[in-house]
């Protein structure tokens, strides 16, 4: 497959953790807009792939590509961050000491330098921006309070909103629903569909129901590499795969 | 322009009563102690200004402290080290202007060189005795470590306990290397017999007038600063990285850069601290760069309340005032006491003093906006909804402290 035309490019991509195969041999193409879930038992490489593709780890061989130009393994988290991959981490992670707004305010997209943040204005346009994302992620409420003060589902929208703050092409989401209500997961597949009007997003998810509920390709991976890929129904009903979730 | 934006930002009511405190103090202190005759109750011996002087120095220490550990998360166990250059920039240029009034009356080499028997000023005694030069000294010798030591442990990502033990480390190496006398800074007695400073005499009561004057000013501008960069999106930022690093790394901030403006801009602080402390106190030498007194600044910076600007300026003067009083009436208590202190506040009173002040009254104007919800004829429901916590009124008055928190 040409890359030109993916915003994401795995190409057998290993990764050994003293002796053990994290990830190997691993390919996986993404679409410019598309949407794709990504599942597995655990161990099966979903976070370290993820860490690969946002600079945390490297890879001992194998290529990545972003947008089709851009090689991942030779750029850092902040160079990756600000290329446009933007990652929620599986257990929530926001700034708790700072309100909502500052926590969208300190992701907004924008100068990265020391003496830019020190001289800071926020403008009108950077305020409207923030009412925005505010309004998608539904917090505006919310937004003098404490991040530390949000309940764990509104922690995870937060979250998302820095995400979207920061103007990705392409979203990194690792477990958005865990430990939510029902009624909270089933706003949080509103919000990641309405993401992915306009944004490439890679979802990690245990959650079957709501894998289907996003209705996207589904890429099931195991022991590091790719099992089966295709729609849930093609996936569930793969052999394989019903052998690695239910044991042999 | 942007001094009216940052000073908007950051400064609020105590920190221009604090500053407001010290500006009078500036004034007044000199007033009662020169101009009021000593036989008056208003007058302040000289003693008291000698004194105090050496606190706001303290303070002004504590203060960087604050700034790296309270804000941005760096336990710096070295501090006193970034003090002690500062003080030793100064000590050099008062070696300097005593000229061929030492002992073996010299007119360029201070006493120490002659009694080693070196017969020419070494390369890096140049320039000290012109006050500009030892002044740019000052900031730029702290500042400079302080940059080459946070850009290496920074950008290799060294954080933690690791890093308060190499600065821990630092301290110690420069402790060491400052009691060789090779080194050309008077070894193990250090630098002393001062004579005089900008041409004025170090002991004559004006003098030493002026310099608690400077202590003061200086402090006030240092909070002044550290308030505005603290309410800046800069400071924001530390916060940032002080709970989550790598969220913002993650989001495309340079946590190291962050850092590493933080830490030099403390160390700068802490160098200019230690050169209004030396003339005052008459002596700078190696023991100032002794691991206990890093540790000491961390115990005033916590009993104070770190994460809060005028926490670590009131533990510094409130321990070491409790400090003179001790050592003078039972000295061989003190560390016991120092020690107590600090176990009981790590207890009882985790944000400091001041810290824990807040959170009071954060719950007493809780309780009070409850009770008068209570009050006040309920229209509608019978129950009166929980109150709402607005940022204003509790976030901002808590000091920002939380554990930090790794990602994933």
């Amino acid at each position: 497959m040409n890359k030109q035309h993916t915003i994401l490019y795995l190409d057998g991509v290993s990764r050994t953790f003293d002796g053990f195969r994290a990830i190997n041999n691993l390919s996986l193409v993404l679409g410019k807009g598309e949407m794709r879930a990504i599942i597995g038992p655990n161990g099966a490489g979903k976070t370290t792939m993820m860490d690969i593709i946002t600079g945390k780890t490297r890879p001992d061989s194998g290529e990545v590509y972003f947008d089709g130009e851009h090689d991942l393994t030779k750029l850092d988290e902040t160079d990756i961050a600000n290329l446009g991959i933007g990652r929620k981490f599986q257990k929530p992670t926001v700034f708790e000491m700072h309100s909502v707004e500052d926590n969208i305010a300190l992701s907004l997209k924008g100068k990265r330098g020391v003496f830019a943040a020190l001289l800071d204005v926020r403008s009108k346009a950077e305020r409207n921006r923030i009412d925005e994302i505010l309004a998608i992620v539904r917090l505006e409420a919310r937004r003098a309070e404490k991040a530390a003060n949000l309940s764990h589902g509104q922690k995870q929208w937060l979250e998302i909103g820095m995400l979207l703050a920061q103007n990705p092409k392409l979203l990194l989401v690792d477990e958005p629903v865990a430990g939510m209500t029902d009624a909270e997961t089933e706003e949080t597949g509103r919000l990641l569909k309405e993401i992915a009007k306009n944004h490439s997003v890679v979802v990690v998810e245990h959650d079957m129901h709501f894998v289907r509920e996003l209705g996207v390709k589904v890429t099931c991976l195991h022991e590091g590499s790719v099992l089966s890929e295709g729609t849930l129904d093609h996936v569930s009903a793969d052999q394989r795969v019903v052998e690695v979730y239910l044991g042999r | 322009m942007i001094v009216a934006t940052l000073l908007r930002n950051g400064i609020d009511r105590r920190i221009a009563i604090s500053i407001g405190l010290l500006v009078a103090a500036a004034i007044l202190v000199p007033i009662l102690h020169l101009a009021v005759p000593a036989d008056s109750a208003f007058h302040v011996p000289a003693h008291i200004v000698a004194l105090f002087g050496k606190y706001l120095c303290y303070a002004l220490l504590a203060l960087a402290l604050d700034l790296v550990w309270g804000y941005c998360g760096i336990l710096s166990l070295g501090h006193g080290a970034f003090f002690a250059l500062g003080g030793y920039a100064m000590g050099m240029y008062l070696m300097r202007q005593i000229g061929d009034r030492g002992v073996y009356g010299n007119p360029l080499l201070p006493d120490f060189m002659v009694f080693l028997n070196w017969k020419e000023l070494p390369w890096f005694w140049f320039g000290f005795d012109q006050f500009w030069f030892a002044a740019l000294m000052v900031v730029v010798v702290p500042g400079l470590l302080a940059f080459c030591f946070g850009w290496l442990a920074f950008r290799s990502r060294v954080t933690g306990v690791y890093l308060s033990i190499i600065t821990q480390a630092m301290t110690y190496a420069l402790l060491l290397a400052f009691f060789r006398n090779d080194m050309g800074f008077g070894g193990n007695n250090g630098l002393t017999d001062f004579k005089e400073i900008l041409g004025f005499n170090v002991q004559a009561p004006a003098t030493r007038a002026a310099l608690f004057a400077a202590s003061a000013l200086m402090l006030a501008l240092f909070i002044a600063i550290t308030a505005s960069i603290v309410g800046s999106k800069l400071g924001k930022l530390m916060v940032a990285v002080r709970d989550a690093e790598s969220r913002t790394r993650f989001i495309g901030w340079r946590p190291e850069h962050i850092k590493v403006f933080a830490f030099t801009l403390s160390a700068v602080m802490a160098g200019i601290a230690g050169a209004l402390y030396v003339p005052q106190v008459g002596i700078i030498n190696p023991s100032e760069f002794a691991p206990a007194n890093s540790i000491e600044v961390v115990i005033w910076t916590a009993i104070g309340g770190r994460g809060t600007i005028i926490g670590p300026v009131l533990g510094a003067i409130l321990v070491n005032w409790a400090k003179s009083w001790f050592t003078a009436a039972f000295p061989e208590f003190w560390l016991f006491a120092l020690g107590g202190l600090f176990v009981a506040v790590t207890l009882f009173l985790p944000r400091g003093i001041v810290g824990m002040w807040d959170q009071w009254m954060a719950t007493w104007r809780t309780r009070t906006s409850v009770k008068a919800d209570r009050d006040a004829p309920s229209v509608g429901s019978d129950a009166p909804e929980p109150p709402i916590v607005r940022a204003k009124s509790a976030g901002a008055a808590l000091p920002l402290i939380a554990d930090p928190q790794p990602a994933e």
